[in-house]
């Protein structure tokens, strides 16, 4: 028993430590945010929202927002979609090479991103879709798709496969199976998805930077700033895009896992 | 009364190179309970999965009240199917489910809200209409499962297996709901199981397959007293089984040396039988008289008795002979009291030669 209780309280040392050590530079980053003195140092300064209201009266900070917001929506709904085709088919369908075709859905997010943002800053260049809005959101729907597809894929092995005949079954054509069965049915995984995706999308830096050309999104334009000067702003920006990011990734958790709690039970 | 409504022709369904089912030869006549029966991989379910339109027939036909099934989609056949999972859908309430079938037939909602009341009504779980699935008993999906097949008013249903998941007793509840409701339709319904018992409790008539073949149709009645082969015997169980070969034929009756000693039993109608072929020789269970003092009969045996089970009003007795040979014997409850059932008891088993059932060859089949 005392064995048993001191390796329970060892591993919850261990754990509180893994978290401090993820979250204490955004914890500090998120203080800082809030203090008066222009470098982080302690003691602190007095409280202040001078910092928020520096990015909040920056134009470019404005755009940036815009574009990341716009490329994240977009990248979001397109990825999802391409997603959820690609696992339907392979729920579906059995065919010649379909694991060769599975792999390849899922291989972007093994490239490294340095080399993924050359190559697409390369290949967009050369037929002259470079520099654009779509430029990003062609860069990141490549790379958001296959965390779709994984997701969507999850939910649709949760599914018990006489469902989708038992709605043929009972006169529902393909088409109004798909609208009436497939998607109710994985519809917490298509939100879950769409969340992570825009997730993903918005804080994703090294192929926004090479493609994104004039559009600057947030990631981009925080590396900027940091170039110019050290400046709490970036702290402010930080813990807003944390924020962000952060809501967006608890939604998608907390679909997921009431979702399949529910339907072990079925 | 005996209308065809479903007719197999020559269907044959390969996977490959598996034949699932082996020219099915099948009429299903309006009206009639059918159970289809058989081990595992015999190619039941199959079939019934070609009659939804589930599966397509490799070669032969199905017609459906005259008409060829064979490429009509799923979708556009009236044939409802109350699955083995149920798979009722989880996104959606009990009453919902119901109405399933009628949204997509295109009825309005005020229409199908009707209609499936009067089905969750009919199958006495209309309080439930707003639960979800997963807050219901087994026995409760069960009926919304029944209530969702039905409410289109089909004139076939189809069920595979849906009892297997439930408990003993409710299987017996399950029973008597879907025997009283095929009455009141007055529809088909085409039962697949593996089980001997769901089958005889309800069907009218009775398919039993084996590796993709029909090995008997008949009444349960015919099947239990009347087995065309071996398989078929064992299968339906409850029987003994014993082999040996003639001694002699005499009179309309064969004397037979079997395993668990000689006995006689009648000559079936049209054959003969030389003296030294080999014969099986069908005993069912509730025939066989277990008494303490020899009887005066025709076939008596000496056993020595291995243990008892209670089963409703009936007791059957595991006993053994000398010579190892095992058999079954079920006798009433209250005329248990007259016989010795310590383990290891000498009982003698007795039974009337027109009740023994004659098969040809020892084994015909099936290793």
């Amino acid at each position: 028993m005392t064995a048993d209780r001191s390796i329970v309280i060892f591993l919850r040392i261990y754990i509180g430590l893994v978290f401090c050590f993820v979250f204490a530079p955004i914890v500090a980053s998120f203080i800082f945010s809030f203090n008066s003195d222009r470098f982080p140092t302690i003691p602190l300064g007095h409280f202040t929202l001078h910092w928020y209201q520096t990015i909040y009266n920056d134009p470019d900070i404005w755009d940036a927002l815009q574009v990341s917001g716009i490329t994240a929506v977009t990248v979001s709904v397109i990825a999802t979609f391409i997603g959820f085709c690609t696992a339907y088919t392979d729920f579906r369908y059995k065919f010649f090479g379909k694991n060769a075709y599975l792999a390849l859905a899922l291989l972007p997010p093994t490239i490294p991103l340095v080399i993924m943002g050359l190559a697409m800053l390369a290949w967009l260049s050369r037929i002259g879709m470079s520099g654009h809005l779509y430029s990003i959101v062609i860069a990141h729907v490549v790379m958001c798709t296959p965390f779709a597809m994984a997701i969507i894929r999850l939910r649709l092995a949760q599914m018990d496969p006489s469902l989708e005949a038992a709605a043929w079954n009972l006169g529902a054509s393909e088409w109004r199976t798909m609208g009436n069965v497939i998607v109710p049915f994985t519809l917490p995984a298509i939100v879950s998805s769409l969340c992570l995706t825009a997730a993903v999308s918005f804080d994703e830096f090294a192929v926004a930077w090479f493609v994104s050309g004039l559009n600057k999104s947030v990631p981009v334009i925080i590396l900027e700033i940091l170039q110019g000067q050290v400046d709490p702003q970036i702290n402010a920006i930080g813990t807003f895009v944390f924020i962000i990011s952060m809501t967006l990734v608890v939604t998608a958790q907390v679909l997921l896992m009431t979702r399949s709690k529910k339907a072990e039970t079925v | 009364m005996s209308e065809p409504l479903v007719v197999f022709e020559n269907v044959v369904k390969r996977f490959g190179d598996f034949t699932a089912v082996k020219h099915l030869n099948l009429t299903i006549n309006k009206g009639e309970f059918l159970a289809i029966m058989g081990p595992s991989g015999c190619g039941k379910t199959t079939s019934l999965r070609m009659l939804a339109g589930l599966d397509r027939p490799t070669e032969g036909e199905i017609r459906l009240s005259g008409l060829r099934m064979n490429e009509v989609k799923p979708s556009e056949r009236d044939t409802p199917l109350v699955w083995q999972t149920l798979a009722l859908f989880p996104f959606l309430n009990v009453q919902k489910n119901v109405e399933f079938g009628l949204k997509m037939r295109g009825f309005d909602a005020v229409a199908r809200a009707t209609k499936a009341k009067e089905w969750l009504e009919r199958l006495e779980i209309a309080e439930f209409a707003h639960r979800d699935i997963t807050q219901l008993s087994g026995g409760q999906r069960q009926r919304v499962a029944l209530a969702r097949a039905l409410v289109t008013e089909p004139e076939i249903l189809l069920l595979d297996e849906p009892l297997s998941a439930l408990d003993a007793n409710l299987v017996i509840r399950m029973q008597s709901v879907l025997t009283k409701l095929q009455r009141e339709l007055g529809i088909t319904f085409v039962y697949v199981t593996h089980s001997q018992s769901e089958a005889f409790a309800m069907a009218d008539r009775v398919v039993i397959m084996s590796q993709g073949e029909i090995e008997q149709i008949g009444r349960p009645r015919e099947i239990y007293r009347e087995p065309v082969s071996r398989f078929v015997a064992e299968f339906v169980g409850r029987n003994n089984i014993l082999t040996g070969a003639v001694t002699g034929s005499a009179d309309g009756k064969l004397t037979v040396s079997s395993d668990a000693g000689p006995c006689t039993a009648p000559v079936p109608e049209g054959r003969t039988f030389a003296k030294g072929d080999q014969v099986s020789l069908v005993i069912s269970a509730d025939v066989i008289a277990a008494t303490t003092t020899k009887p005066a009969s025709e076939n008596v045996i000496a056993c020595s008795l291995i243990s008892e089970e209670f089963v409703g009003s009936m007791v059957t007795l595991f006993l053994e002979t000398d010579n190892g040979t095992e058999l079954k014997a079920q006798i009433q409850h209250r005329d248990i009291e007259q016989i010795d059932t310590t383990s290891g008891a000498r009982l003698y088993l007795s039974w009337p030669t027109a009740n023994v059932h004659v098969l040809p060859g020892p084994n015909q089949e099936n290793p």
